[in-house]
């Protein structure tokens, strides 16, 4: 094994160039979370309602966007986000959005197995001292879902988070993007595609291992 | 907004229109997903085996490091170490094009969650049809070949399908080493043409029948090897 020279690696690179993509890259993993939890539940209680106009609608949406490509709905949004909008947008805003979009997707298809393994006399339940379909879901299904789908849940976020590499694209700034411009300036490009991949590895195989023990934890509760 | 389908009869500059660009590039999404999908198969079945063997603890762990370091590494990182680094470190593999690494970065990478699968899939089995295996004087490799695997690789096709799909899409970031496949024209039509909107929904509806595709072959082979009595559970498939 020769050519590697990792000796041009200081602080000074991780300040300047890692540091500002890092930290878009958990920004936009946070908000993706977040915003695909919150669209995803709405669209599989739209998927699980029972009325045709809310079910057809979330059920191509959810379809439509698991048959696609990332990269190409990233480069989608990217296109149409200017025309819709009326204005151009950045390449950062345009990430969010699009990831928002795209893993509310996924986290429907997560939350409507979580509120299908709810068994039915829980539902029943909640009928039975009175609670509106609002008050069900809120106080008695939804919780219960999240609960047991919580390891679900992380393990997609840990793979959302490895996604945002993908924003390369469209040229947004994100920790992979540091890493590359750095490797570009200092002329060791081969050396920062290895640090950025070591980096990845260590965060990624880090929060796995955490996600592990969590179920084994839930496990043992239930 | 106007559609102006047209721009597909264009000259790309070359002599070829931009139909038989898009044309050409979907062969090579194509081409690119099948070899992959071939060294994904055959590493994921032999390294998630692995990972069931009853007494071989380092087969057993180079089962598990393979599926971490493969799985915890986003895939355009997983090409660019293919594409730069590897022929850097390795000068012997300079002359190799760049197709070929970039089938082993994606057959690599879904290995893994093939691995995770076949595993699931082996482990998913009554420990009974092992012991029943051994109650015959079958050698380890003998109960894996007759009793074990058969029966695994049943269990696993539902997941496997939506992996094959994933693959498929998944195989979208090889434009990042500028391999001439569909997102790598969709992104340099819609630059030369400006025709975004028309060049994208081309691209987009080739991606979604390829995948119904692989779908549907995925389907047949399902009920071809299907035994009938018994009842193979579907997986629940993550990721993309």
């Amino acid at each position: 094994m020769g050519g590697l020279d990792l000796t041009f690696v200081n602080w000074d690179i991780i300040s300047n160039f890692v540091k500002k993509g890092f930290i878009f890259s958990v920004q936009l993993t946070i908000v993706a979370t977040l915003g695909g939890i919150l669209f995803g539940t709405l669209l599989a209680l739209m998927r699980l309602s029972g009325k045709k106009v809310l079910m057809l609608p979330a059920t191509f949406y959810v379809n439509g966007m698991r048959s696609i490509p990332l990269v190409m709905v990233i480069l989608w949004f990217f296109l149409l986000m200017p025309t819709l909008i009326g204005r151009p947008i950045g390449a950062e805003l345009s990430a969010t959005i699009t990831f928002v979009a795209f893993e509310a997707a996924y986290f429907s298809e997560i939350m409507r197995a979580g509120i299908q393994s709810i068994p039915r006399g829980q539902v029943h339940a909640g009928q039975a001292v009175g609670m509106t379909y609002a008050q069900n879901m809120r106080y008695v299904v939804l919780p219960q879902a999240f609960r047991n789908m919580l390891p679900v849940l992380l393990t997609q976020t840990i793979i959302l988070f490895q996604d945002t590499s993908l924003v390369y694209a469209i040229g947004a700034y994100d920790l992979l993007k540091g890493f590359v411009t750095a490797g570009k300036i200092y002329g060791r490009p081969e050396e920062a595609y290895l640090l950025a991949a070591v980096v990845y590895f260590v965060i990624c195989f880090g929060l796995s291992t955490l996600v592990k023990r969590l179920q084994a934890r839930i496990a043992i509760i239930r | 907004m106007s559609w102006d389908w047209q721009v597909f009869l264009n000259d790309d500059g070359s002599g070829r229109t931009y139909l038989q660009w898009m044309i050409d590039a979907w062969g090579w999404t194509l081409s690119v997903a099948g070899a992959s999908w071939v060294v994904a198969v055959v590493v994921g079945a032999l390294m998630g085996t692995l990972r069931t063997l009853p007494n071989s603890p380092w087969l057993v762990r180079l089962g598990n490091v393979w599926v971490e370091l493969f799985r915890n590494i986003p895939l355009l990182v997983q090409i660019f170490l293919w594409y730069f680094v590897i022929p850097k470190m390795f000068p012997a593999m300079k002359g190799i094009p760049g197709f070929v690494l970039v089938v082993f970065a994606l057959g690599f990478f879904t290995s893994a969650r093939i691995a995770e699968q076949v595993r699931a899939g082996i482990q998913a089995l009554p420990k009974g049809q092992r012991y029943a295996g051994m109650a015959m004087g079958f050698t380890t490799a003998q109960t894996y070949r007759y009793v074990i695997l058969p029966m695994a690789f049943r269990i696993i096709l539902p997941p496997l399908t939506s992996e094959s799909m994933n693959l498929l899409k998944n195989s979208s970031v090889a434009f990042a080493v500028s391999i001439s496949e569909l997102t790598m024209f969709a992104m340099q039509a819609q630059e030369e043409t400006s025709r975004g909107v028309e060049v994208y929904l081309a691209v987009t509806a080739l991606y979604a029948v390829s995948a119904f595709a692989v779908n549907r072959v995925m389907a047949f082979i399902e009920r071809r090897v299907q035994i009938p009595g018994f009842i193979v559970a579907g997986g629940t498939g993550g990721g993309h």
